[in-house]
């Protein structure tokens, strides 16, 4: 058979690396400082572009999109071609797909701490952002499918499955989530309300770490596992298994974010059941993954490649335990809001995700450039101390969430709260933040002699930018009955066509309900739209990102109750969230929750907070936000916001928005007479004022009456 | 309530139904299927990721 002389794209691979390997030590200091101004509020500087709620944001974006994603790129476009025995389809959209990727990092971190943002989790983008991330998305998905379509390989392997319903499901994700009406170039309002918006929300959250941060690195733990252990697959019958089965469970988990809210029972319910269901496809997946070091565990004391990649997958074991887990109602009623779903996340991205990578940089680099790894040691000692860093990072964490909520739920044999003082459960888990900081900075430590490692082995090598291979041309085959799944992966549009499928099932099941029922999601007449000011005071909120520490639900619980309306004695309802664009339901409660705090203080208190929060409250960790009382509210937006929300069914009158700012200039100048009464000086232009007027607007409307229609 | 929001749709009922059928089949088929599967094609996929020579490229002929 006559041989073909090929070349695999090495450059690309190269640059992806690059990439990942900066981008990650951005990220995880960005997120080392935004774990230091949880328990120093000093080191938020009084200044606004890297507060913590502009900071944490960043973080995410960061390690997420950009040290995840790039890493993913890298392992999917090394693995790809080898296993496809091809050269990337095209090289000039690999690498438009490469700066496109990087420019899009790179106006996340100027937009984000400018305080652009949707304010919705892992997609807090704009618009003109979302539309790029559509389209360089498109283009990695051209690039891999074009590469599938011209291989040298009857087959597709397990690997490339994973990879292409990662370009599917998260192409899907972005722009179901993405739908919004924009105002301005950097400002936008969601396309949902309430209720539906997180429900699709949590449908994209939910999915994107199924789809980002887990599909791609199967596919990647698939490949490289066998290469760096030199031994196939344990089973390749159960990687089908956990490929479909995974894929298809997966994208109806979402609402297990939303439990005990004001979702509807129903979808709630959905999610749990998928939850659980999840844990078989995942510990198949792991058990693959473990299994196929059988008879080469002696080589994973010595072979630090081994040891990243058997950490990541116990991590991904653990994860994907314990989120079924937390799943669970009654479990789910002491963790959420708590630090116990930050160290669960963290489990899977440091463990998980960031030991995957490592191991994989460490196999793929000497390679890369032709060499040995410079410092197997070293590598031992990253090895080490980012395992330390993970537990140092975790288990306090654990603690602190656990200890805080059953803080938050303790009741006094006089039937009140132990502790009314949300701020008690705060200042008692300060520790346990420390702690935390300290195994972050081990982690980032330990990635900063990777680095070194790393350099040193590539500047001892020389890089093959075009690696040479011969493989046998493909000869075409009919195919003659056979078995089913390998006629399938022998039509790639056919299976991935397939795998939309399956992935849009459980997408339409899940929230076609919630939509049919949009007109009858229980209104309450008392509800009405937000004043012209309140608006103003709403977008500053997501601005600076208050949604990152105070969620605006409360969950029918008597302690919840008790704390955040002891008057009214209210839980939230699905039909007090029928005008907000976006939702702000918020998903940590570092501070309080907000839902039914208009009322609860005069303005004058907030005027003070806000400007000094720990002389208000003593020691409060909450950031100052000083520049609120220089800047001015923009009154040229008005207008575009209120047509914007009337256009998504916000009941503004016609002609309101020409008139609103003059209710706007009343309001404010109340507002600010009032405060001067009590010798606080300020303008009713300053964003203060807004931000105050939103505040005391907060589950107000349900006070005013308790006649509510359909309920 | 939510009773109530549920049976505004037409025809809710067969929501349940239509979602348990689309689960049982697929998994039976994909069970099924996957250990009715050809033993040889199995091994030589599994073995994907170690063949970089050009000998490993004569996949199609075996298949058929």
């Amino acid at each position: 058979m006559q041989l073909e002389k090929i070349h695999y794209d090495n450059k690309i691979v190269k640059a992806f690396i690059i990439a990942t390997i900066v981008f990650g030590i951005v990220g995880m200091t960005v997120g080392l400082l935004a774990a230091i101004q949880l328990f120093y509020p000093l080191f938020n500087f009084d200044l606004q572009y890297i507060t913590f709620g502009r900071i944490r944001p960043l973080h995410t974006n960061a390690v997420i999109f950009a040290f995840v994603g790039n890493a993913m790129f890298a392992g999917i476009y090394y693995s790809l071609q080898r296993l496809l025995k091809a050269r990337l389809y095209n090289d000039a959209l690999s690498w438009f797909h490469f700066w496109g990727w990087q420019l899009i990092i790179l106006a996340a971190a100027i937009t984000l701490p400018l305080g652009y943002t949707t304010s919705k989790e892992y997609a807090e983008l704009e618009w003109p952002i979302d539309i790029a991330i559509a389209v360089v998305w498109v283009a990695f998905g051209i690039n891999m499918i074009g590469t599938i379509i011209k291989r040298r390989e009857q087959h597709m392997y397990v690997a490339i499955w994973f990879y292409i319903a990662t370009f599917v499901t998260v192409a899907v994700l972005h722009i179901v989530n993405s739908f919004a009406i924009p105002v301005t170039f950097f400002k936008s309002y969601s396309w949902y309300a309430g209720v539906q918006d997180a429900l699709v929300q949590w449908w994209y959250g939910h999915n994107a770490v199924a789809f980002f941060l887990t599909t791609p690195f199967l596919g990647i733990m698939y490949y490289f596992l066998p290469k760096a252990a030199n031994r196939p697959v344990y089973s390749y019958r159960l990687s089908i298994i956990h490929f479909w089965s995974l894929i298809f469970i997966y994208i109806w988990a979402g609402p297990h974010h939303l439990l005990y809210t004001a979702l509807p029972d129903w979808a709630q319910s959905l999610g749990v059941v998928f939850s659980i269901m999840l844990i078989a496809p995942s510990w198949g997946g792991m058990l693959n993954g473990l299994f196929t070091l059988r008879g080469a565990w002696d080589r994973v004391r010595e072979d630090a490649v081994l040891k990243f990649m058997v950490v990541a997958i116990t991590a991904y074991g653990m994860a994907t335990l314990e989120g079924p887990l937390l799943s669970l109602k009654n479990v789910n009623a002491i963790a959420h809001y708590t630090d116990w779903i930050i160290a669960h996340v963290h489990v899977g991205g440091l463990g998980w995700n960031g030991f995957l990578i490592f191991g994989m940089l460490y196999w793929v680099i000497p390679r890369m450039w032709n060499t040995k790894l410079y410092s197997p040691k070293l590598a031992n000692v990253h090895f080490w101390i980012g395992t330390l860093g993970i537990v140092f990072y975790a288990l306090p964490l654990y603690v602190a969430g656990v200890v805080q909520s059953l803080m938050w739920k303790e009741f006094a044999a006089d039937g009140f709260l132990r502790y009314q003082n949300f701020l008690e459960t705060t200042t008692q888990i300060l520790p346990m933040y420390m702690l935390r900081a300290v195994g972050g900075a081990l982690y980032l430590t330990g990635v900063i002699i990777m680095t070194y490692n790393l350099i040193k082995t590539a500047a001892a090598g020389s890089f093959v930018a075009n690696e040479e291979a011969e493989v046998a041309p493909l000869v075409k085959v009919k195919h003659t009955g056979g078995h089913w799944h390998h006629i399938l992966e022998a039509k790639p549009i056919l299976f991935t066509v397939l795998a939309l499928v399956a992935i849009l099932i459980g997408g339409i099941i899940e929230m076609v309900p919630t939509f049919l029922v949009k007109s009858n999601v229980p209104t309450i007449a008392a509800v009405k739209p937000y004043t012209p000011l309140e608006l103003h005071g709403r977008d500053i909120y997501i601005r600076e990102g208050c949604v990152n520490c105070h969620s605006q639900m409360i969950r029918p619980f008597r302690s919840e109750v008790q704390r955040y309306d002891p008057k009214g004695g209210e839980y939230s309802k699905a039909g007090e969230y029928v005008y907000d664009h976006p939702f702000l339901w918020g998903s940590k409660r570092t501070g309080p929750d907000l839902q039914r705090t208009g009322g609860k203080y005069a303005d004058s208190w907030h005027f003070r907070h806000m400007l000094t929060p720990a002389e208000v409250s003593t020691g409060s960790i909450m950031p100052a936000y000083p520049w609120l009382y220089e800047q001015q509210i923009d009154k040229d937006l008005t207008a575009g916001k209120i047509s914007a929300l009337r256009t998504l069914g916000v009941p503004y009158p016609d002609g309101y928005e020409d008139v609103a700012n003059n209710e706007l200039d009343a309001q404010a100048k109340r507002m600010a007479e009032n405060l001067s009464l009590e010798g606080l000086e300020t303008t009713p232009d300053a964003e203060i004022i807004a931000l105050i007027a939103y505040l005391q607007r907060l589950g107000t409307d349900i006070k005013l009456s308790e006649t509510t229609q359909n309920n | 309530m939510y009773k109530h929001v549920l049976q505004s749709i037409d025809n809710v009922a067969i929501w349940p139904v239509i979602s348990f059928i689309i689960f049982f089949t697929f998994f039976v088929v994909l069970l099924w299927r996957v250990f009715t599967a050809d033993k040889t094609f199995i091994r030589k996929m599994s073995e994907k990721p170690l063949d970089d020579g050009p000998e490993s490229n004569v996949n199609a002929e075996s298949l058929t």
